[in-house]
């Protein structure tokens, strides 16, 4: 990105529901839009930019899926971008919508996600990787090994474990850490404390990992809103900027095939080379939290700790606001508040912006949190996954 | 344990009916670069390190080691397997007819062929 420090993110809005039973898919890109809209002090009628991924209704007639939405929405607009990168996608948005901005092609950009795949009876361990096209060109090559998501991320756990020692327990405390923020979040999904000892005696989905090991499904969504500084300096809000960004997918590579890192191997050191600094510097992170091995790995890419090192890293509470050195994902994360339409990439901005506003909940707001991290990791880490990482300053 | 879930049928394309026709027969192809001499998976035409389109298939040995798996718990158990092949790519796979809950990363394995609907046979692995 060559737009650094020329975008802020103005406002922000994750939807109450975690059961969606009596909303449509639309209707839930329509109200966290007015919500992210409201939030900023702004109005439909200001933007002129929109983005979005795949998760927009229609998105299954190819080229359908953002013209329906924006249609639906009835926005106006000189900018449009589409890019799909699943759960990562909104992070994506984030950084192009502010080189979208910093080129002169829109001021106030958009950007929802929607979904309901817990009113529509999706259950944890059942869905292939796959839920594409069977012309993906892997497709007749995977599918019939039955991938399910959990047991691709599993496999990143037990090869993990295989390399590094690293151990069931060291990666519940990924989930223990969230669980303790999750217990001050009213909306959260699952807000009862767990242990360690709680995660490990939980069923076993896929081999290491637990049920408890595993994200939330849930309803909802979540939008952002990006502006020009004019703009922003004009808000009621607390001023949010960009100032690094960095993508990278990571796959299978013909065969030569590495399950223990990620894409952050990639898109972290860019998102820390243009925004000036490092990962010491980082006062709160929102990881994306598919799975607790997903934290750990990311951790580890991003240069939280050396390779390898991540089970020491997270183990005893070193994720926890108010006691660990890197407290993380403090509304509960994708382990247990919220994981909309099994994409979570929204919700780590959404998080990573109050705790740089200081409207976190007080019990985990972060002191003096003036510079942020979120990072993204859409689709499956072993088989093929975008990587994207966004700095944020509070100025 | 073994393996009693039956696997859906692939859909091959013009590009991969060659491997799936060798494998109802048994054997497992691969595709090498005759440009840069590296063996890919999935099979190519053109290879996804140089980019050269003179490729050509390569029968394994159907030996390798298994990289990383995981025995999914829900419902009947099986093996979701990385197995790295003797001739270098890594491929992803099912461990089968053995004993999944003494299953580890690095054990020697082979390729079998079970059946899968429309007449397919699917190339898994079990201990060599």
């Amino acid at each position: 990105m060559r737009a650094a420090g020329k975008a802020y993110i103005a406002g922000i809005y994750e939807h109450p529901t975690r059961k969606a039973d009596d909303k449509s898919l639309a209707q839930l890109h329509a109200e966290v839009a007015k919500g992210a809209l409201e939030d900023a002090g702004l109005s439909k009628n200001d933007v002129d930019g929109y983005f979005c991924a795949g998760d927009v209704a229609g998105w299954e007639r190819p080229g359908t899926g953002p013209l329906s939405i924006i249609d639906y929405l009835g926005l106006k607009l000189r900018h449009l971008d589409s890019t799909e990168s699943w759960g990562s996608s909104y992070l994506v948005h984030v950084a192009h919508a502010a080189e979208a901005i910093a080129a002169g092609n829109c001021n106030v950009a958009l950007i929802t996600l929607a979904g309901r795949p817990r009113a529509e009876g999706m259950q944890t361990g059942t869905k292939a990787e796959a839920a594409k096209g069977l012309d993906a060109p892997e497709a007749q090559f995977e599918l019939p090994y039955s991938p399910t998501v959990v047991g691709l991320y599993a496999m990143c756990a037990m090869r993990h474990m295989h390399e590094f020692g690293t151990t069931p327990e060291q990666l519940a405390w990924i989930k223990v850490a969230a669980s303790h923020h999750a217990q001050h979040n009213p909306h959260a999904l699952l807000r009862d404390v767990v242990t360690v000892e709680d995660v490990v005696n939980s069923p076993i989905i896929a081999d290491p990992l637990h049920r408890l090991d595993c994200c939330v499904i849930t309803d909802g969504g979540g939008a952002l809103v990006v502006v020009k500084p004019e703009i922003a300096k004009s808000l009621n809000k607390p001023r949010v900027k960009l100032i690094g960004s960095g993508y990278a997918p990571k796959y299978q590579h013909g065969g030569r095939v590495d399950i223990t890192s990620s894409g952050a191997i990639w898109s972290g050191p860019r998102a820390f080379t243009e925004a000036g600094v490092t990962p010491a510097d980082i006062k709160y992170a929102s990881i994306y939290d598919s799975f607790t091995i997903t934290v750990l790995i990311t951790l580890e890419d991003l240069g939280f700790c050396k390779k390898g090192e991540g089970g020491k890293f997270v183990a005893d509470g070193n994720l926890i606001a108010g006691q660990g050195r890197l407290p993380f994902n403090t509304d509960g994360g994708g382990l247990c508040n919220n994981h909309p339409s099994n994409r979570g990439g929204m919700t780590k901005v959404i998080e990573a912006v109050r705790q740089l506003r200081g409207e976190a909940h007080p019990r985990v707001q972060v002191k003096n949190c003036d510079l942020a991290l979120a990072h993204g990791t859409g689709g499956a880490l072993p088989t093929r996954h975008g990587s994207a990482t966004l700095i944020l300053e509070r100025e | 344990m073994t393996q009693a879930r039956r696997m859906p049928a692939p859909q091959p394309s013009a590009e991969t009916q060659a491997f799936w026709d060798a494998a109802k027969q048994g054997r497992l192809l691969l595709r090498r670069c005759n440009a840069c001499g590296e063996v890919h998976f999935y099979p190519r035409t053109i290879c996804p390190f140089c980019f050269s389109d003179d490729t050509a298939w390569l029968k394994s040995k159907g030996l390798g080691t298994v990289y990383a798996f995981s025995v999914m718990r829900r419902g009947p158990p099986f093996a979701l397997a990385y197995v790295t092949l003797d001739e270098g790519p890594t491929m992803m796979t099912n461990i089968v007819d053995c004993d999944l809950d003494a299953l580890r990363i690095g054990e020697r394995v082979r390729v079998v062929f079970k059946e899968a609907d429309r007449d397919y046979r699917i190339p898994v692995f079990t201990l060599a």
